[in-house]
């Protein structure tokens, strides 16, 4: 095989961390990999209910943008009572009686349906604020986080309206909701590669499992981060064996990196030596973009 | 009968391994429920048998039947959440679609189907600790909120039958859809933190949901000696907010290892978490007695 040459900058991508499980480290290594980066970098906090990036770098943030949702508003004046929109709504956010018709839009999708249907034209739709977008610069490292308002249950939107930010013209890294269901999907799509970050525990590989089959399904390329490597059993070792998934980093459990962590500091600060690993990832990642092997 | 829900915020803060101990604990007074519907895990320490198994069916889909798509395209710029792809065949995006029916409705060939999502399945189980409630979300699926609701339903239903006094629930990390099904109309939330500027960070926000939704709040740190300061201040924070302290819980790899074994801690004898955790449920079970009960 023909080793590529050495690259200093990255290939702009869209490189996307996740995880099945909370709390494996997903913001640790988003944040070490926009600081080990080169050049201008773009992180993207899409963990929107509980965003932490910008607690590690203490950005200064110049914008905040509210992000809002359509939803339905009524004219009594001008509703038949017919019943068709609350017949169409598939989330039950539109309830009709006989001489009133109630809106619920905490459980609204925006979807636009009941007011295509409306035939009195009674329904028009208004903003809603569902959370907020800001964005900020530390260093090489702009950084865009998304907050969901507290109280809103759907986070979807607020990601999506993260993702809006992205800047083809840099490298972006997308720092992603655990779980696997809407809005770590919302998050992962669309992405050029994934990180999964996991723990060698039995609940860090049921977990990854989950995470692994959402990526083959979205038919995403994706690698695994082993943090905390040395604790636990060999369960994900073996699974990422027999799956032929490759785990393109091991960082070690380090109590000087849980206290580092409690106080606010990266990765990086705990253990410098790994930043060298963390762009050879990087590099790893932009040559397999370009037809490259991992 | 009293619901506890365990929460976080921040995922990976402990929530499971200590629910799973507060289920021990329980004495086999508590039906089990886990509503971290997304990434279940307290099976893994539970080692549950189902007794019945269920389909979860929720919302639809939308679907093209392609003999009889036109490819006229009107349904593109219609959907909302880009699920409809534009290219030389109009194709829906299955996991971007939520199911809202308006191409459906619009289509002028009539060439969407719109069938019933199967988006998961649920189970009744017997555990060494009592019956347990669980689920598991289909992957890619939607409606992570409706089977938290059911998931609740049901372990309270089987509380009632099996003249329960305890339903333990097993919350999802985050603030939003699944949390909030998790928590609305329950006893009491139990917030298992750590003391990290996320972990206090996340908690903050988990608080003002809490008190939005009017329930009363107990908080244990977990980990508490990586940063004992910062214990100290979350539990005054807390203290301010009118939340309960249940204690702290030290950082012991007891629990890992617990966990690779397939046990609660609690049951490997005496270890610095177990007495710990033991010593919040304590506090927990007294304070539960002085809360009215629902009926």
């Amino acid at each position: 095989m023909r080793l590529s040459p050495p690259q200093t900058t990255v290939q702009p991508m869209k490189l996307a961390i996740a995880s099945g499980k909370g709390g494996t480290g997903k913001t640790t290594l988003a944040v070490a990999l926009a600081q080990a980066c080169l050049s201008p970098v773009h992180l993207l906090d899409c963990d929107v209910e509980e965003p932490n990036s910008h607690l590690f770098l203490t950005p200064h943030f110049s914008k905040k943008q509210p992000v809002t949702v359509a939803v339905p508003q009524i004219d009594e004046t001008l509703c038949s009572h017919c019943g068709q929109c609350a017949d169409f709504c598939q989330f039950n956010a539109i309830v009709a009686l006989p001489k009133q018709t109630m809106i619920f839009s905490e459980l609204c999708h925006s979807c636009g349906g009941c007011i295509r249907i409306c035939p009195t034209n009674a329904l028009t739709e208004t903003d809603k604020p569902v959370g907020t977008i800001e964005r900020g610069q530390c260093d090489h490292i702009t950084l865009v986080k998304g907050t969901l308002d507290v109280g809103q249950a759907m986070s979807p939107p607020v990601i999506r309206a993260v993702k809006k930010q992205h800047d083809p013209k840099y490298l972006t890294i997308i720092d992603c909701p655990p779980g696997t269901s809407c809005p770590m999907i919302t998050a992962v799509r669309d992405a050029d590669f994934v990180l999964l970050v996991t723990e060698p525990t039995p609940f860090g590989l049921h977990d990854l499992t989950l995470a692994v089959e959402t990526l083959r399904q979205l038919k995403l390329p994706f690698g695994v981060i082993l943090n905390r490597c040395d604790i636990g059993d060999q369960g994900v070792v073996n699974y990422c064996h027999q799956e032929s998934i490759t785990i393109m980093l091991q960082i070690p459990d380090a109590r000087q990196v849980a206290v580092a962590y409690s106080r606010g500091k990266g990765l990086l600060d705990a253990l410098p030596d790994l930043k060298p690993q963390l762009q050879r990832l990087l590099n790893t990642i932009s040559q397999s973009q370009q037809g490259g092997q991992i | 009968m009293k619901e506890i829900v365990i929460i976080s915020g921040k995922g990976g803060t402990g929530k499971t391994s200590i629910t799973a101990a507060f289920a021990a604990l329980a004495n086999k007074e508590a039906v089990l429920a886990d509503c971290d519907v997304d990434a279940a895990d307290m099976h893994l320490l539970l080692a549950p048998t189902a007794r019945h198994t269920h389909p979860f069916y929720s919302g639809h889909r939308a679907e093209i039947v392609a003999a009889n798509c036109s490819q006229c395209g009107k349904c593109v710029p219609l959907c909302r959440f880009d699920a409809i792809t534009s290219g030389p065949d109009i194709k829906i995006i299955p996991s971007a679609c939520e199911g809202c029916g308006v191409c459906v409705h619009e289509c002028p060939q009539n060439a969407i189907t719109f069938n019933e999502q199967r988006c998961g399945e649920w189970y009744q189980s017997d555990t060494r600790f009592g019956s347990l409630v669980h689920a598991r979300l289909d992957i890619g699926a939607e409606n992570s909120g409706k089977l938290v609701s059911l998931v609740r339903k049901e372990a309270r239903n089987l509380a009632l039958a099996e003249q329960r006094e305890l339903i333990l629930v097993d919350g999802p990390p985050g603030i939003g859809c699944p949390v909030i099904a998790s928590i609305t109309g329950a006893d009491v939330v139990c917030i298992i933190t750590e003391p990290t500027c996320s972990g206090q960070h996340d908690l903050q926000r988990l608080l003002a949901l809490t008190k939005h939704f009017e329930i009363p709040t107990f908080l244990t740190v977990n980990k508490w000696d990586i940063n004992p300061e910062m214990t100290a201040t979350i539990q005054q924070e807390a203290l301010k907010q009118g939340v309960k302290l249940l204690g702290t819980i030290p950082y012991d790899s007891e629990v890992t290892a617990a966990q690779v074994a397939a046990q609660t801690v609690v049951e490997r004898g005496d270890n610095s978490a177990a007495l710990a955790i033991t010593v919040a449920w304590n506090n927990l079970y007294k304070h539960l007695k002085l809360i009215n009960t629902t009926p």
